[in-house]
C-alpha cells in the first residue's frame, strides 16, 4: 500500500490519517464551458458511511464517476483506497463496488444466475464462487429466492440483489448512487439495516440520495450544489450550526389568505402541510409577535405560532438558496 | 360534496387480487396521499379512478360520474398524471403544452392565455422553448403537472409525481399543489415519501389490496405504539437482542444508526432502561424520548398487518 498524498498541489496539507477510504483534493471536471464539479475537497473515512447530497445536475454522478476511475478530473486529485485516480484509474474497479440508479441485473436469469454473472465478471470462480454467493444471498436475506427468475421479484428484493452483486468480491468500498430511488418505506428501511451491517464489518460507504431520512443515517454528509461543497458534517451538527434562520409551524383558519400575506411580507419559504403551514426564513424568531399581527390584519385568523426545530431538508434548501444569492 | 367514492371496488390480475372491496371516500378540496409498500394497489386504484382501467367488481363514482358507466364524461374534467407521464421530447415545453390544449380540445381563443399562466405557474417560462427532452428531472415532472392541468381540471390524479426528484424541486412541486389546492382543486396523490404524506390533508395507507388506515397525518401519527424513546449505541445488535426482555418494552424499529423503543410511559422507562442496558453492558450514547413520525406510524401499522 501507498502512504497517502503528503501536501497537494493547492498546498492544503492533506489529511495524515492512512486509513481514509477516500481523499479528495480541489477535484474539478469541466465539460466545455460547463464545471460540473469545481474544486471540491473532502475525505470519507474507513468503515463511514457518507452522504453525497445535492439537486439534481449538481454534480454527483461525475465525481462518482471520476472516483470510479471512469472519467478524467481537469483539475485536482484523489486517492481512492490508496489508488491515485488519475495515474491508476484502471485499479479501482476491482477493488470498489458500485451501484447505480438503473441496476443492472438481467431480469430474465435468477437470482442465483445474475449473481454467477457477476461472480465471473470479477474473475470468481468454482468453489470460492459458490461460497461467496452463498455468504452474499445469506447477508440479503434471498437465500430462499435463490432459483426465482429476477423480473418477478418485488421491487426492493431486486435492489438487494443489485447490492448483492456490487459485493460478491467483497469490496472494502462501495458507491450508490440513489440506491432507493423508488423503493418503497419499508423496503428502504431494511436495505438501510443492511448498509450498516455492511459498515459494522469495516465496509466504506459512499451514497447518494434524496430522501432527506436516510441522509439523517449517515455518519457524516456533504451537500453539493453547482459542483461545490456547500455544507460538510454529521447530519446532527449540520442541523444544528447551518440553518439559516427558523421554522415557525402557523395554525390559522385561512391558510390561503395567510400563504399570500407571508409572501409578500417577503417570508422566503412558505409551505403547506395539510391545514399547517411552516415558514422558513433567518430573524423569523424575533418577529413571531409581528407576524401574527400580520395574519391577523390579513384576516388569516391565526391560532398557534410556534418555532420548530428545521428538519434535515429546512436546512438543505435553506443552504442551497443561500448558495444562489 | 364527495368528488370521488369508491364501493366496494375490486381489481383482479388472473388470481392476484390488487385491490380488494375498496369503499372510501374523498372530499371536494381536499388533498388526499395515498401511501404503502410497492405492490399494495395505489397504482391500480389510481388507475381505475382515472377511467383507463375496469374494476373487476364495484363502482366508483368520480365528480359525479360513474368510471365505468362514463369514462368520457369524465376525461374533460380530471387530470391525470400516471407515473411514465409521457411528453414528447422532441418537442419544446411550449409545444408539448398546446399539444395536449388539442387533445383535451382547449378553445383556441383561450388556449394562449393559459398555457402562459400554466408556463408561469410552473416556474417554466424562461425555459418554453428547450426540448422537453432536456429539461431536468424536476423541470419534467413540472411540465407534466402543467399539462395534466391545461383543461383547468377539478380534480388531479397524480401517481408518485415526485419519484427520483431531489428535495428543492420536490418541495417546489409541493408549492404548486398547495396553490391549486388552495383554489380548491382536489388533489389524490400517491407517494412513497413520509414528509411529503404529511403535507396532505388526510391519507389512506394501503397494503395488500387493502386500505388499512386512514385519517389525517396527526391521527395516524398517534397510532404508533406508545411513547417513543430514540437509543443510540455503536452495539446496535446486542441492544437490539435484548430489548425485548426489557419490561415494559412493547415494540422497536432499527434505523441504520439507532432503535426507536415503544414503551407506554417514556419518562418513566428511560432511567429503566439505562439501567437495564448497563447491567448487560450495553454502551449509551444518548437515550432520549421523540414523538413518532407518520413513519414510525407506517412501519408498525404495515408490521400489524402483516401478522394479521
Amino acid at each position: 500500500m501507498e502512504s497517502p498524498m503528503a501536501v497537494s498541489p493547492s498546498g492544503i496539507e492533506l489529511s495524515p490519517n492512512a486509513s481514509d477510504a477516500v481523499v479528495v483534493r480541489d477535484l474539478t471536471k469541466r465539460f466545455g464551458d460547463f464545471t460540473a464539479v469545481d474544486h471540491i475537497s473532502f475525505e470519507v473515512r474507513t468503515g463511514e458511511i457518507f452522504g453525497f447530497l445535492g439537486p439534481n445536475g449538481s454534480g454527483k454522478t461525475t465525481t462518482i464517476r471520476m472516483l470510479l476511475g471512469l472519467l478524467r478530473p481537469t483539475e485536482g486529485e484523489a486517492r481512492v483506497l490508496g489508488i491515485d485516480i488519475t495515474r491508476e484509474p484502471q485499479a479501482i474497479a476491482a477493488r470498489v463496488g458500485y451501484m447505480s440508479q438503473k441496476f443492472s441485473l438481467y431480469p430474465d436469469l435468477t437470482v442465483d444466475e445474475n449473481l454467477t454473472f457477476y461472480g465471473r465478471a470479477y474473475g470468481l470462480r468454482g468453489k470460492v464462487l459458490a461460497r461467496r454467493k452463498d455468504e452474499v444471498l445469506e447477508t440479503i436475506g434471498l437465500a430462499r429466492q435463490r432459483t426465482r427468475v429476477t423480473a418477478n421479484l418485488a421491487g426492493g428484493w431486486q435492489q438487494r440483489l443489485a447490492l448483492g452483486a456490487a459485493i460478491l468480491h467483497r469490496p472494502e468500498l462501495l458507491f450508490l448512487d440513489e440506491p432507493t430511488a423508488g423503493v418503497d418505506p419499508v423496503s428502504r428501511r431494511n436495505f438501510w439495516r443492511l448498509l450498516y451491517d455492511l459498515a459494522a464489518r469495516n465496509t466504506t460507504i459512499f451514497v447518494t440520495t434524496h430522501y432527506m431520512d436516510e441522509a439523517e443515517q449517515c455518519h457524516r454528509l456533504a451537500f453539493i450544489h453547482r459542483g461545490k461543497i456547500i455544507a460538510m458534517g454529521p447530519p446532527g451538527q449540520i442541523k444544528r450550526d447551518r440553518m439559516t434562520g427558523q421554522v415557525v409551524e402557523i395554525l390559522c383558519d385561512r391558510p390561503d389568505v395567510a400563504i399570500q400575506a407571508l409572501r409578500e411580507a417577503g417570508v422566503p419559504e412558505v409551505a403547506l402541510y395539510g391545514q399547517r403551514i411552516h415558514a422558513a426564513g433567518p430573524g423569523l424568531e424575533a418577529r413571531l409577535s409581528a407576524l401574527e399581527s400580520l395574519l391577523k390584519q390579513a384576516g388569516a385568523g391565526p391560532r398557534t405560532l410556534r418555532i420548530i426545530p428545521p428538519s434535515l431538508e429546512d436546512v438543505f434548501i435553506a443552504n442551497v438558496k443561500t448558495s444562489v444569492q | 360534496m364527495a368528488a370521488i367514492v369508491t364501493d366496494h371496488l375490486h381489481r383482479k390480475f388472473r388470481k392476484t387480487v390488487a385491490v380488494r372491496d375498496l369503499s372510501f371516500a374523498i372530499e371536494q378540496g381536499e388533498v388526499f396521499g395515498l401511501i404503502g409498500p410497492d405492490g399494495a394497489g395505489k397504482t391500480t386504484t389510481l388507475r381505475m379512478l382515472a377511467g383507463v382501467l375496469k374494476p373487476t367488481s364495484g363502482r366508483a363514482d368520480v365528480l359525479g360520474e360513474d368510471v365505468v358507466g362514463n369514462p368520457e364524461a369524465l376525461r374533460g374534467k380530471i387530470g391525470y398524471m400516471p407515473q411514465h407521464f409521457s411528453l414528447y421530447g422532441d418537442l419544446s415545453v411550449l409545444e408539448n403544452l398546446t399539444f395536449f390544449a388539442e387533445i383535451y380540445r382547449v378553445p383556441s381563443q383561450e388556449r394562449k392565455e393559459r398555457i402562459a399562466r400554466l408556463l408561469r405557474f410552473a416556474q417554466l417560462e424562461a425555459f418554453a422553448d428547450r426540448p422537453a427532452g432536456k429539461l431536468s428531472g424536476g423541470m419534467k415532472k413540472k411540465l407534466g403537472l402543467a399539462c395534466a392541468l391545461i383543461h383547468s381540471p377539478q380534480l388531479l390524479l397524480l401517481d408518485e409525481p415526485t419519484n427520483g426528484v431531489d428535495p428543492v424541486s420536490r418541495r417546489e412541486f409541493w408549492d404548486i399543489l398547495a396553490d391549486l389546492h388552495l383554489q380548491g382543486v382536489t388533489i389524490l396523490i400517491t407517494t412513497p415519501y413520509m414528509d411529503e404524506a404529511e403535507r396532505c390533508n388526510r391519507v389512506g395507507l394501503m397494503f395488500r389490496g387493502d386500505m388499512i388506515q386512514q385519517g389525517e397525518p396527526e391521527a395516524l401519527r398517534r397510532l404508533a405504539p406508545g411513547e417513543m424513546l430514540v437509543l443510540y449505541t455503536p452495539a446496535l445488535a446486542q441492544a437490539e437482542a435484548v430489548l425485548p426482555e426489557f419490561p415494559d418494552y412493547i415494540e422497536h424499529q432499527v434505523y441504520g444508526d439507532r432503535i426507536h423503543i415503544f414503551v407506554s410511559d417514556a419518562d418513566a422507562a428511560r432511567p429503566r432502561l439505562q439501567t437495564f442496558l448497563a447491567q448487560r453492558h450495553i454502551p449509551i450514547q444518548s437515550l432520549y424520548q421523540d414523538e413518532p413520525r407518520l413513519e414510525e406510524a407506517f412501519i408498525y401499522l404495515i408490521r400489524q398487518a402483516r401478522l394479521a
